[in-house]
């Protein structure tokens, strides 16, 4: 068998070597509580304060405005119902995009369950959230926005800074980022993004640990907690601090930082050769997402006539780790929301395969899967009833 | 995810393709929900000769259809009317929860095609 490759990483990312030196102190020696105050816990202290100094300096916040968390979806839901309630005095309309992360998706769900009213924005073919429509959808009542830095299957990036400006002159409301696939691979610049009030991430989508992420909120704006109990993150999120993942995370986010540059002109050019000889060498395929505005690493492909889950298992066999929008997996039957709100039929949306390049990717890798999909995906036709090899779309 | 042997038929189907001489044809499913399935037969003195099958799906799909095509080729038309979807998932050693209607899929595919077939006969006669 071919060696394994992983082009997943926008599912997760290893934790880099680095990263793990920086967190095993923190387990075997500085293991104190935060909270206490003899020398084991201040030191421990001073280490999560170093780690938020250092998140902070990368993202350009103040180190008061990053919260530690469990992840994406906590920093997700906290934004959401926390951001919410905090201002539910003004208003109850929520304005959130078709196109967003679970996360986001069912907390806003939740919500609507709670007597707020919240509005769905469309995107277009390309996955770039209808701007025209949010600028009606905001009313007075609107408080709270959320929307995606960048999609985190199609790769979509959305205009942030637009969607901020329009947001702030046409409403009382906050406007929330999920950045959690977007920090680290592009860079972030929280001062010259003022219009955002709140914005999540998460450590394992840049090589640090998973079960720790953050939430940024800015100085000034309002946000309930979620978790209550100690006074932990200055009372907004009890709980013993996670020591170990914070300083992991910052650790990864400093070094992806200091190397982002570099790193993302190599990942743009694998991507961009696997994007054209994908759609230069298949028939009846296409890109998804938008074909300049996306994440450096991402390229998601529909292939007509056949279902993503098969293509997966079967690519995996050759070797190849990566990932699909079909519904296949899921007991929904239903493919991805994301593929079917930029138009795609379900056929179309059923065959999709998303593959997310990182740091270990060559471009020997990339092109031993573009043979592999050759195989595969001639293999799957050959098994379909819908394709029919002398009539070609 | 799935069991060793349900990876094996999806890995290397059995039956698959369409077949020439096929005097029958059954067709279920629909692209919207991710899954179609066509079984044809090739059916002698209501013996199934020979038979094969082609699917837009899943592995689980692709996986009971297969299997579903061996257990009824050289069977009675009515032997093979009588496969249910349980005869299916129990030669497979089982599908997971969300995969069951993938076999339900291969045994209504076998029935349209019987009931196509029986449609054409009787015509004949």
């Amino acid at each position: 068998m071919h060696k394994q490759i992983y082009l997943d990483y926008a599912a997760t990312t290893y934790v880099r070597e680095e990263v793990i030196d920086a967190m095993v102190p923190y387990m075997k020696e500085i293991y104190g509580n935060p909270s206490s105050i003899h020398s084991f816990g201040q030191k421990a202290k001073q280490a999560m304060a170093d780690a938020r100094e250092q998140i902070a300096d990368v993202l350009r916040a103040k180190p008061k405005e990053i919260y530690f968390t469990s992840g994406g979806t906590e920093s997700d839901n906290w934004a959401i119902r926390g951001l919410a309630s905090a201002n539910a005095k003004k208003g109850k309309h929520i304005i959130t995009s078709s196109i967003e992360h679970p996360a986001i998706m069912n907390a806003c769900k939740q919500l609507a369950k709670q007597g707020y009213s919240v509005t769905y924005l469309d995107v277009d073919e390309f996955g770039t959230v209808d701007l025209k429509q949010l600028e009606g959808a905001l009313t007075d009542e609107t408080i709270l926005v959320s929307i995606m830095y960048a999609n985190n299957e199609i790769g979509t990036i959305e205009p942030i800074k637009e969607i901020g400006r329009i947001v702030k002159e046409n409403s009382p409301a906050v406007f929330h980022v999920d950045a959690v696939q977007a920090v680290a691979a592009v860079n972030i610049d929280l001062s010259e993004l003022s219009d955002v009030d709140a914005m999540s991430f998460s450590a394992h989508k840049f090589y640090g640990p998973k079960g720790v992420g953050g939430l940024f909120v800015r100085m000034g704006t309002r946000i309930d907690p979620l978790l209550f109990g100690g006074s932990q993150e200055r009372k907004k999120r009890a709980t013993t601090e996670n020591v170990t993942g914070i300083v992991g995370a910052a650790k990864a986010l400093t070094l992806a930082a200091a190397e982002r540059e570099q790193e993302q002109k190599r990942v743009i050019e694998l991507r961009d050769h696997l994007i054209k000889r994908v759609l230069g060498e298949f028939d009846n395929v296409r890109l998804n997402g938008h074909p300049t505005q996306r994440l450096p690493n991402n390229a998601n492909f529909s292939f007509d006539f056949i279902e993503g889950e098969g293509l997966l298992l079967r690519m995996d066999q050759k070797g190849v780790a990566a990932s699909t929008g079909s519904a296949c997996s899921t007991a929904s039957l239903e493919p991805s929301h994301v593929l079917l709100a930029i138009g795609l039929p379900h056929e179309t949306a059923h065959g999709s395969y998303r593959i997310t390049i990182g740091a270990d990717t060559t471009k020997e890798d990339i092109d031993y899967t573009v043979d592999s999909l050759q195989a595969v995906v001639t293999t799957l036709r050959n098994l379909s009833p819908l394709y029919n090899p002398n009539k070609k779309g | 995810m799935y069991n060793e042997k349900v990876m094996d038929y999806f890995y290397n189907p059995r039956n698959a393709g369409e077949l020439e001489d096929a005097n029958a044809v059954g067709e279920v499913g629909n692209a919207q929900c991710g899954d179609i399935m066509q079984v044809f037969l090739k059916i002698e003195d209501d013996i199934i000769e020979d038979v094969s099958f082609r699917t837009f799906g899943c592995g689980a799909a692709i996986a009971t259809s297969s299997i579903a095509t061996e257990m009824i080729k050289g069977k009675t038309v009515d032997e093979a009317l009588e496969l249910s979807n349980k005869d299916v998932i129990e030669e497979l050693g089982g599908l997971p929860p969300a995969k069951i209607h993938c076999s339900v899929l291969a045994e209504e595919a076998i029935k349209a095609a019987i009931e196509n077939y029986k449609e054409d006969e009787g015509k004949a006669h």
